[in-house]
């Protein structure tokens, strides 16, 4: 097993955005869904994920509601708002974007000077 | 949700939180158990996996957004908990800041009051004054002077940016219905009260047509005259009322607290009727002016429009009017004889305050430091730092502002006993009352105060060396927390240095003052204004026989000794200050010296107890037709002839202004015949720094007829007596409606003072600073020595061990108490040598601001200080005896 990274600052948020993305889905299978989709590389604090969650519910970007699981037992189920969504498209276009930086310069130290 | 709903339904978000920290962890558990692991394996894993189900669930709380709110709430409970579990300090603590905030609250009522509120019309800031303005004496002498009539009329017709009335001062007597009765009288331009925004409780206000000569004679009565003379009766519209022998019909009552120029007066009638000749003449400048600015003028369009025309007139008018200019001012109302004593009262109540509040702040931070362990604890299981400084304030906020409920509760009791208590008038009383800028102050003082005193106990809130604390004894006091105690004993100290030192002054001042010679014998005399029959007035033989009449009448008094008349009298408002030189040629007005001329009859000097130093005095020789003759006094005759024998020599007065002669060209000369004691005439505090001292005396006998009838407005009787004064005064009364023109019942005696009165009266303020300021003085002696005790009693009891050790060692008890006499000695001698720096500073202030103070002499802070380290040294000493009386055994035993 590889080491695992820290998560760069800020990036949770957009993670949990994504996540949600998908549907209503409870923090406990967002925990799941974040360490299967990262394949172990990334490490996300279990701790940090309901303080994220209430904040962004706070900001408006998500909103709660206490559904039914499969197993019959009352959960918090997360879904992005109009607001989340349009949150979630900045953010990852913003983040495409440093990438996409962050490749060239790489990129280019590689290939010397042309 | 928003934040409020949050708020609120906290209980439920609490349990939702809960719950779903549960689901997790269950959820987890449940799939280790499915992989495997053991049931309590899996609780376990799921649980360090999370990372502490509380934190987290912390962490949220936090994420809410409305955490500070709750633990503001919560800080508030848990602070009314803590006082209410201490309540001999709670009560200590709020005591002192009640009596500090309710002190400070009940001055800055009055100065809010008198000095800060605009004037009680409509939209005051669009009133003006207009005043007219000349670059000679008359600027010198009376500042701002008034404006005449032709010259309003003028204005009033010409100037289009201001909307102007005018009023003149004057007095009158009522004969019906009712008793006679000296009134004060307002004759008003009939557009006075539009101008003013004011609208009549009853009736209308003068039309134009009443204000002019030969206008229907109509009276509007003041509020309070309309309930005296009228009581309950609703119908005194049409009326008819006898002012000055003539029927005037009742038209209007003024509302309720309307005032002009801060004075009430009794009646007001057309302007245009009075039929004074003075008041058809440019030269005369009876008239005060006050305008309101039309919409969209502002102030200085106005005087500019004022400027103009005043050069307009005065090319027109060159023999009244050159170098005369119109000014106009924002509309203030007269305040400057209080102004000074207010700001000086405030400011000492701020530092009765400041001490109350080092007082409590000192309370606080001990019973910060003995809760030292408990803090320390809490930041070691987790509690932040910036929380419990918030906490620390909260609580001295909470302290604050109850102190300040109660302190407005003592101001609300303490205003007007103390308005009462105001020596003379405190002009604008009536507008003096607990308002929202009172209270908004109260709210700010009390806060304030609360986050001063709060403020060094929160900050000791333990950030780091917590450990160091857990594991020290409860009796041990870092340098620090002793250093912030004893400057917090040294502000109370250089704090109540100021205070002693500046009553210690006014009680010398005082004391100098009242000893001094008022220059006048003031026992058994008493002064009294006479208005003549209006039937007599308007003839001058009549006035002088009138006159003679009534000092005759006067004289038969039982108890009566002498009777003299007299225009105006020393220590009582009015003075009449005149250039005089000593040869026929006049210098440049600049050069010209002043005195203050006074009209007498003979026997005035006998009457006052005057000493007649040379020469002699009026005799009934000194009458019209015969050379014009002065008496001077010392000052006078110093000034005017040094050490020459001024008897026979000559003056010289201006023509213009000359008592002798009704403004003609040519200076008058008059004959020095005597010179006499010099009569401290502005009063016993004033007299010294008065700008005119020097006087002289007239012969009433020689005033020409044309000045009679004004000379005769103005004059009083003065009476020494063989009884109390006062007793006469029922039969002088009956003696002078006997005289001459007293028969038609109109005429009447008005402002009656004695010599004595008014000779005390002439101290009140410095009377009334010395009580206000030993009040003070004594407070602050008080605080400072509980707060000396306060934090000895403290500091000793946290060296109790260390005390115990010496004691086991062999030290004494009197070496026990020397040294804790040492620690206290340095607090109050570094108190006693910043305080004086400041004591300095205020001595200075004192000077500045009160008349006739005494300069801080060496010996009044020698006393002052001394009482204050006597006082601080027997506080300090019951906390040393106890010091020395420590069993060693017991209080080594004790950690």
């Amino acid at each position: 097993m590889p080491a695992k990274s820290e998560l760069p600052q800020g990036t949770l948020d957009l993670l949990i955005l994504k996540v949600v993305a998908i549907g209503p889905v409870h923090g406990y299978a967002i925990a799941q869904c974040l360490e299967q989709v990262s394949r172990g590389v990334v490490q996300v604090p279990q701790g940090s994920l309901y303080p994220a969650l209430h904040r962004l519910e706070n900001r408006g970007l998500l909103a709660a509601d206490w559904k039914h699981t499969e197993t019959g037992r009352e959960a918090k189920f997360y879904q992005l708002t109009r607001k989340g969504r349009k949150q979630l498209e900045t953010e990852a276009a913003d983040w495409q974007r440093l990438i996409d930086a962050v490749g060239l310069i790489l990129g280019m130290t590689e290939g010397g000077a042309q | 949700m928003n934040w409020w709903q949050r708020l609120w339904r906290r209980k439920t978000m609490e349990s939702q939180l809960e719950k779903e920290i549960r689901f997790h962890l269950d959820a987890h558990a449940a799939q280790l158990i499915a992989q495997g692991h053991s049931p309590e394996e899996a609780q376990r894993q799921a649980r360090l996996a999370l990372g502490g189900p509380e934190q987290v669930k912390e962490q949220c709380r936090d994420a809410r957004g409305t955490r500070w709110l709750q633990d503001f709430l919560q800080d508030i409970r848990y602070a009314i908990r803590t006082l209410r579990k201490q309540p001999a300090f709670a009560v200590v603590a709020l005591m002192t800041l009640a009596l500090g905030t309710g002190v400070t609250t009940i001055m800055f009522t009055v100065v809010s009051g008198v000095l800060l509120k605009p004037l009680p019309y409509p939209h005051p800031d669009r009133l003006v004054a207009v005043h007219g303005h000349t670059d000679d004496w008359n600027a010198v002498f009376y500042g701002e002077q008034n404006v005449a009539y032709p010259d309003f009329l003028d204005c009033q017709r010409e100037i289009h940016s201001l909307e102007m009335a005018g009023f003149l001062f004057d007095g009158g007597i009522v004969s019906a219905p009712g008793e006679p009765e000296y009134v004060n009288l307002r004759e008003a331009s009939s557009d006075l009260f539009s101008v003013l925004g004011v609208s009549l409780s009853q009736g209308r206000g003068f039309l134009p047509e009443e204000d002019r000569s030969g206008g229907t004679p109509v009276v509007i009565l003041s509020y309070r005259f309309w309930q005296r003379r009228f009581p309950g009766d609703t119908h005194v519209i049409g009326q008819s009322l006898i002012l000055d022998q003539k029927s005037y019909t009742v038209v209007g009552v003024a509302p309720e607290n309307f005032r002009l120029d801060g004075e009430e007066g009794d009646v007001f009638t057309p302007l245009g009727q009075y039929t004074g000749a003075f008041l058809q003449m440019r030269r005369a400048h009876p008239i005060r002016v006050v305008g309101r600015l039309r919409p969209d003028v502002n102030l200085s369009k106005a005087q500019l429009e004022l400027t103009v025309f005043a050069r307009h007139l005065a090319e027109q008018f060159p023999d009244t009017n050159a170098g005369r200019s119109l000014v106009a001012a924002p509309l203030r109302a007269d305040v400057s004889d209080v102004r000074s004593t207010l700001w000086l009262l405030l400011g000492a109540v701020t530092l009765v305050l400041l001490i109350a509040c080092a007082n409590v702040a000192s309370l606080l931070l001990a019973r910060a430091v003995s809760r030292e362990r408990e803090l320390a604890m809490r930041v070691a299981l987790g509690a932040g730092r910036g929380r419990l400084v918030r906490q620390c304030l909260t609580e001295s906020a909470v302290l604050g502002l109850s102190g300040g409920i109660l302190g407005v509760l003592l101001a609300s009791a303490g205003i007007r006993p103390f308005v009462a208590f105001w020596p003379g008038i405190l002009p604008r009383a009536e507008e003096i009352h607990l308002d929202w800028r009172v209270l908004l102050f109260a709210a700010v003082i009390s806060l304030l105060s609360g986050v001063f005193f709060g403020l060094a106990p929160a900050l000791r809130a333990p950030s780091r060396d917590v450990e160091r604390i857990l594991r020290a004894g409860a009796r041990s006091v870092s340098g620090g927390s002793r250093r912030l105690h004893s400057s917090f004993v040294v502000a109370e100290i250089a704090l109540a240095v100021v205070l002693l030192v500046a009553a210690g002054m006014l009680g010398r001042t005082l004391l100098r003052l009242s000893s001094l010679d008022p220059g006048v014998n003031t026992r058994n005399v008493l002064v009294t204004r006479a208005a003549l029959s209006a039937a007599v007035l308007a003839n001058p033989a009549q006035i002088r026989a009138a006159w003679q009449d009534i000092l005759d009448h006067a004289r038969r008094v039982p108890g009566v000794l002498s009777v003299a008349a007299v225009d105006t009298i020393p220590l009582r408002e009015g003075n009449n200050p005149l250039a005089y030189w000593t040869t026929p040629v006049a210098p440049p007005p600049q050069q010209q010296p002043f005195a203050l001329a006074t009209t007498v009859t003979p026997d005035y000097l006998q009457v006052m107890g005057i000493p007649l130093l040379r020469g002699r005095f009026f005799d009934d020789h000194d009458r019209l037709g015969n050379e014009p003759v002065i008496v001077i006094d010392e000052v006078m005759a110093q000034h005017a002839f040094g050490t020459q024998d001024p008897v026979g020599k000559r003056l010289w007065l201006p023509g213009t202004y000359s008592p002798f002669s009704a403004g003609k060209e040519a200076p008058d000369a008059v004959r020095v015949v005597g010179v006499v004691g010099h009569v401290r005439y502005w009063g016993l505090a004033t007299d010294d720094q008065a700008q005119v001292r020097a006087q002289y005396y007239y012969p009433f006998a020689q005033v020409p007829d044309p000045l009679l009838h004004r000379w005769s407005e103005l004059m009083s009787i003065a009476v020494r007596t063989g009884i109390p004064p006062l007793h006469t005064l029922g039969p002088l009364r009956q003696a002078v409606r006997g005289a001459t023109g007293g028969a038609s019942g109109d005429q009447a005696l008005y402002e009656v003072h004695t010599m004595e009165q008014l000779a005390s009266d002439s101290l009140s303020r410095q009377r009334f600073l010395l009580l206000l300021f030993g009040v003070f003085a004594a407070s602050a002696l008080l605080l400072a020595c509980i707060g000396i005790y306060g934090v000895l009693a403290y500091l000793t009891n946290q060296r109790v061990p260390e005390i115990g050790l010496r004691m086991a060692l062999g030290a004494t008890a009197r070496e026990v108490i020397s040294l804790v006499l040492r620690q206290s000695l340095a607090m109050i001698f570094i108190g006693v040598g910043v305080g004086l720096f400041a004591a300095l500073a205020a001595a200075r202030l004192l000077q500045h601001l009160v008349d006739g103070m005494s300069p801080a002499e060496p010996s009044t802070f020698a006393l002052m200080i001394s009482i204050l380290v006597g006082a601080a040294l027997l506080a300090s000493f019951l906390p040393a005896r106890r010091a020395s009386r420590i069993d060693p055994i017991a209080a080594l035993r004790q950690d």
